[in-house]
């Protein structure tokens, strides 16, 4: 029902689709290697996209409508995280799978990507919430106090147990984008800020990535509010995310350069880009639950973002006349976003269609 | 047929819509349950302007009675407005009405329900209390003229199953005309089985849903449950006994088959 492509009684997911596309002659989108390829939105999906597209030979050209900073990208009040075994707990086991290919590409393309774990510890009050998240994930080890006061000396007699998740990681939204904004220049591509661009008005290829700006062609797009503090401290040290059990949402401390450490993510059915005072309290109450000298960190920033969701919370791969678009990343776009650019990619170059989140429209 | 006020429903089980991995769980899970009534929190989320249009039209389009809650309301005041405030956005009298007395446990705080509920009913609303399983509570709900009651099983979210058995028959044998849900507090089928078994009219569950494994599943098997439950009740249950009672005469029967 969500699916709102599944037209003509063929699933585009069946085989029988892609053989349609090889029988009519024409791919349904613009794939000669000579045209010219725009991408629009420079947030983490499509600065990814472009610089796939640009090392594989494309002329690609990205367009964002903010300026560098990028402020009205929801990717810049992201967390970063690169948790697909901790997402497991509210995610399809898609998000996990697309997940680990992407942790592969991190890797590769920053090799300096921090892949320390993520800790996950509970109030003694939400012990069976606690108890419920160690269920329904896989890939950690039980600590005990000790265990944890070995990976975080600060965490010291804190907490009497925890869950830890050795092989994921995290990177900086904010350096990291603009990392990648300057490798696609490097490989030969164009990066224009305040250009707000229209994909059914651009000539050639289109890799629209503009998120919840896309509501347009994707009416079923909806924003859900991620809330998040920026806090600075030198009292405290942690050397990775820290997750504490919430009842609603994931609440992490994540640790940032130089004492920063970045609150978040709050997740509400709302529009509005708004801090509310109870989000705040939850927020900044969640760090001094995990160590009481957060009490006198400096607040640097509060901010919130709109995740761009589909109603089923997965990733959705279009793909129209001339015009592909990425969107529904939702909490995760920096762990979906490699992958998903390399699926496109594929797509352009050799016809190849992923089952799971491509749609023809 | 269970009774709301003036209106019907086949279903015995109210349904929550918060807390599922997606709005697409959700509509599944929602439609599983087979319930015709959906609680939906106004504070939390949306309550006016631009917020989640996209997310009430995947409720709308489930084609189900909306009972908006005044969830997280502290005060009398504060559940007042929201009621009003749901009235205006869902076009509804009803509402499911909270006032919660400690962030802890979530208790009520049955006093300022009892003036919440007699304020919103002389404005025209159609009020389903959340309540202890407290008798003399239920009587002054049904004293400002609730003709519903909905007690806890146990505190909100716990799962914890029904904690005081005696009480919630007490309230059945002394409230026989009030519409009776338990609200809050159910963890498992059977929990929501033993409700009905105890003549409870319906059922209200939202965590236990959200929050399995599976929410889809355990939406039906809930709904089972209810289903199981409602008939053993109508059947008429057999009363406990302290000894076993044979169910085929002993007489004649070989002593080595009477000893074993």
């Amino acid at each position: 029902m969500y699916q709102n492509t599944r037209s003509g009684g063929h699933s585009p997911a069946s085989p029988r689709y892609e053989s349609s596309i090889a029988q009519r002659g024409t791919a349904p989108v613009d794939l000669r290697k000579d045209a010219p390829v725009a991408v629009i939105g420079a947030g983490i999906a499509g600065a990814w996209q472009a610089l796939l597209l640009a090392r594989a030979g494309r002329k690609v050209t990205l367009h964002e409508r903010g300026d560098a900073i990028m402020t009205q990208a929801t990717s810049h009040w992201a967390g970063g995280m690169l948790a697909p075994y901790c997402e497991a707990e509210g995610a399809e086991p898609m998000i996990g799978q697309i997940g680990l290919r992407s942790l592969e590409i991190w890797r590769k393309e920053f090799p300096e990507t921090l892949f320390n774990g993520s800790l996950v510890v509970a109030h003694p009050r939400d012990r069976a919430d606690f108890e419920r998240f160690a269920k329904m994930t896989t890939g950690h080890q039980r600590l005990d106090a000790d265990g944890v006061a070995e990976l975080e000396p600060a965490l010291q007699g804190r907490f009497r147990e925890g869950l830890f998740f050795p092989d994921e990681g995290h990177v900086e939204p904010r350096l990291v984008l603009a990392k990648l904004h300057q490798r696609l220049i490097e490989a030969g591509g164009t990066i224009i800020f305040e250009s707000e661009q229209d994909p059914a008005e651009l000539d050639g290829l289109v890799v629209d990535c503009r998120g919840l700006a896309a509501r347009d062609t994707a009416p079923e797009l909806r924003g859900v509010k991620g809330e998040m503090v920026v806090i600075r401290t030198e009292e405290v040290t942690l050397s990775r995310p820290v997750r504490l059990m919430h009842p609603r949402w994931p609440l992490y401390v994540i640790p940032r350069e130089d004492h920063h450490f970045m609150l978040g993510a709050t997740s509400i059915e709302s529009e509005d880009e708004f801090v509310t005072v109870r989000s705040a309290l939850e927020l900044l109450s969640a760090a001094y639950a995990v160590h009481p000298a957060f009490g006198e960190a400096k607040i640097v920033e509060i901010g919130a973002g709109l995740r761009p969701a589909f109603p089923d919370h997965l990733p959705r791969i279009s793909l129209g006349n001339k015009r592909i678009a990425v969107n529904g990343l939702y909490r995760h776009g920096f762990l979906l976003a490699p992958a998903l650019a390399e699926m496109t990619l594929a797509y352009v170059e050799r016809g190849v269609i992923d089952n799971q989140v491509m749609r023809c429209v | 047929m269970l009774t709301f006020y003036d209106k019907q429903f086949a279903s015995r089980l109210l349904i929550g819509s918060a807390l599922y991995p997606s709005p697409a769980i959700m509509q599944d899970a929602i439609r599983a349950s087979a319930a015709q009534i959906v609680t939906v929190s106004l504070r939390r989320e949306a309550a006016g302007g631009k917020a989640g249009d996209v997310f009430w039209s995947l409720i709308r389009e489930l084609d189900v009675t909306v009972l908006p809650n005044t969830a997280g309301c502290r005060s009398v005041r504060e559940a007042v407005t929201t009621a009003k405030l749901a009235r205006e956005l869902f076009g509804t009298s009803w509402i499911k009405l909270e006032v919660i007395a400690d962030n802890d446990t979530l208790q009520p705080d049955v006093i300022g329900l009892v003036e919440a509920a007699t304020l919103l009913i002389k404005d025209g609303f159609e009020v389903f209390p959340y309540c202890t399983e407290d008798l003399s509570v239920a009587l002054r709900l049904v004293d400002a003229g609730c003709k519903v009651v909905m007690p806890w099983a146990a505190p909100i979210g716990s799962a914890r199953g029904i904690v005081n058995r005696d009480a919630l028959k007490l309230l059945r044998d002394r409230l026989p005309d009030i519409t009776l849900v338990v609200d809050a507090g159910l963890g498992a089928p059977s929990h929501a089985a033993e409700a009905m078994e105890l003549g409870f009219d319906a059922v209200l569950l939202n965590t236990a849903i959200a929050k399995a494994e599976d929410p889809v599943a355990m939406a039906r098997a809930f709904r089972l449950a209810v289903e199981a439950g409602r008939t053993g009740y109508q059947a008429g249950l057999m009363g406990a006994r302290d000894f076993a009672s044979p169910s085929t005469p002993v007489i004649g029967t070989p002593f080595w088959h009477a000893v074993s």
